[in-house]
């Protein structure tokens, strides 16, 4: 197979970013249940339990840098098409009528995108980068008795806790976040099986409303955790 | 039923000499049409009277009038072919339109559909692709022989479903990305299931697909309006198929 022509093809451009896509729906599912964690323990443990697996996990370390490049090649080739689609009407409408024929959020991917984009980079300045390589007060080490054993790990809990409990806007913009990213997996899900050849007459509806419920649970599994704090301190 | 006069409308449409001629609106007044006269009959209507007052009529294309040869365009107020669902241009009434109204009429809008004048586009893209595969060349017998290869009746409906596209390019006019997937799908699929056609189905999927790309149309991002758009309701389920065929074409290479 020739590789050049297959990823400069449109068909093979959207394989591409199906394949990253659906990997990085798999990687937020796992990130959400742990994140919340953090809304039925106010103590921390269970948080920082997780954390502290995850950061050790040898597992976890390979999956770092595929995690890295999904998002890259995902990011990257979202761009090139954009372009490329955008140039294939060079004269625009007057007027177009689309709300009738399809659905916003299937209108709008990569302006949900590029807003995704940004609040990833607030995102991971405010935890991941402090957790890895700049460290913060906050952090400082905690022991927590994990199966009868004293484990000395991170406060992670304290940096995330402290951040939502004291910013309210923060807050929002973790809420709006959590919300743009249910509405880009909306479509994306069953967009993703659409481009990789698997639907047809009756999977595409068993898709779609699976899209949409994908959607919301991202929606209100990310944005509950802000909320959680907003509400309660 | 009485008919309904619309004693007065506005035609705002886009006036293009030739292909590298900068285009503009016009509107148009148009008296006295009947709420039961088609669409391009309205159009006529306008054009008879701009000849008489001595001025250069309004070009597009048109031409069984009963919705079989998608050669009529047009998109009417923001949408390929009109307000309606699952018609051509020359299949809309007038009764789609209120009093006083004004109508915005636009040629198709794509890099790979050049506006020729006013409201015509070149269409030979969809030609050009067809070209590339979308035909059967192994020797597939007599109509004998045709008769005695037995085909499933769902492959058989799958085929002639994708088979009433009529190449009229709504789905390319109507597609934020200008992709001409639907109609790509259509022609590919209506071959693929049938076993006259799979003989070649790796060639055709690839071949089409490359020449679609080539010719500017832009990339399919599922956001499924063509489908809604399409005259012929082409479902697209078609385009995960050729997606498919495409797939594994390019895979088992
Ligand atoms: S798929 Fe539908 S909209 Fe597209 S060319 Fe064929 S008939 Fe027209
Ligand atoms: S003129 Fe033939 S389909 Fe409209």
């Amino acid at each position: 197979m020739s590789k050049g022509s297959f990823l400069n093809a449109s068909v093979g451009r959207k394989f591409l970013m199906s394949i990253t896509g659906l990997f990085l729906i798999m990687f937020l599912l796992v990130h959400m249940s742990i994140n919340l964690l953090l809304i039925f323990d106010d103590s921390g443990d269970l948080f920082n339990i997780a954390a502290h697996f995850m950061a050790t996990n040898p597992f976890i370390k390979i999956i770092e840098p595929v995690l890295a490049l999904g998002f890259a090649i995902h990011i990257l080739w979202s761009i090139i098409i954009t372009i490329q689609n955008m140039r294939a009407r060079p004269v625009k409408y007057l007027k177009s009528n689309q709300a009738v024929n399809s659905t916003w959020a299937s209108r709008n991917m990569f302006i949900l995108g590029a807003m995704l984009f940004v609040y990833i980079g607030i995102h991971l300045y405010n935890f991941w980068w402090k957790m890895k390589f700049a460290g913060d007060p906050l952090l400082e080490h905690i022991t927590v008795m994990q199966a009868g054993v004293p484990v000395e790990m991170e406060n992670a809990y304290a940096l995330v806790a402290t951040l939502f409990k004291e910013s309210v806007i923060y807050d929002i913009v973790y809420i709006i976040g959590g919300v743009l990213l249910g509405l880009h997996v909306s479509h994306g899900f069953w967009s993703a099986f659409q481009t990789i050849g698997f639907n047809n007459h009756i999977w595409r509806k068993r898709l779609f409303v699976l899209a949409q419920v994908i959607g919301a649970i991202f929606a209100i599994g990310f944005s509950v955790i802000p909320l959680y704090f907003l509400i309660k301190f | 039923m009485a008919d309904v006069i619309l004693k007065k409308i506005y035609v705002k449409v886009w006036r293009q000499n030739n292909v590298r001629a900068k285009g503009r609106f016009e509107t148009y007044e148009v008296e006295n049409i009947s709420q039961g006269s088609s669409f391009l009959e309205m159009l006529d209507i306008l054009n008879d009277k701009l000849i008489r007052e001595g001025k250069d009529p309004i070009a597009f294309d048109h031409d069984c009038r009963e919705g079989i040869c998608g050669t009529c365009s047009l998109y009417v107020n923001g949408r390929a072919h009109g307000p309606d669902r699952d018609i051509t241009t020359c299949q809309l009434h007038m009764r789609k339109f209120n009093e006083g109204e004004t109508i915005t009429i636009e040629p198709w809008r794509a890099g790979a559909f050049p506006v020729i004048k006013d409201l015509m586009v070149d269409r030979t893209a969809f030609e050009k692709i067809q070209q590339a595969g979308g035909f059967v060349s192994v020797n597939t017998g007599g109509v004998p022989d045709g008769n005695a290869i037995p085909i499933g009746y769902e492959d058989a409906e799958e085929a002639m479903d994708a088979a009433a596209c009529i190449g009229c390019g709504a789905c390319v006019a109507t597609c934020k990305n200008s992709s001409a997937m639907l109609f790509v799908a259509a022609k590919v699929s209506q071959l693929a299931k049938l076993p006259q056609g799979k003989v070649e189905g790796k060639r055709r999927a690839k071949a089409m697909v490359a020449k679609m790309d080539e010719l500017g149309f832009g990339g399919c991002t599922n956001t499924g309006a063509c489908e809604l758009e399409c005259p012929k309701g082409i479902s697209i389920s078609h385009i995960a198929r050729l997606n498919r065929e495409y797939l594994k074409a390019k895979f088992s290479d």
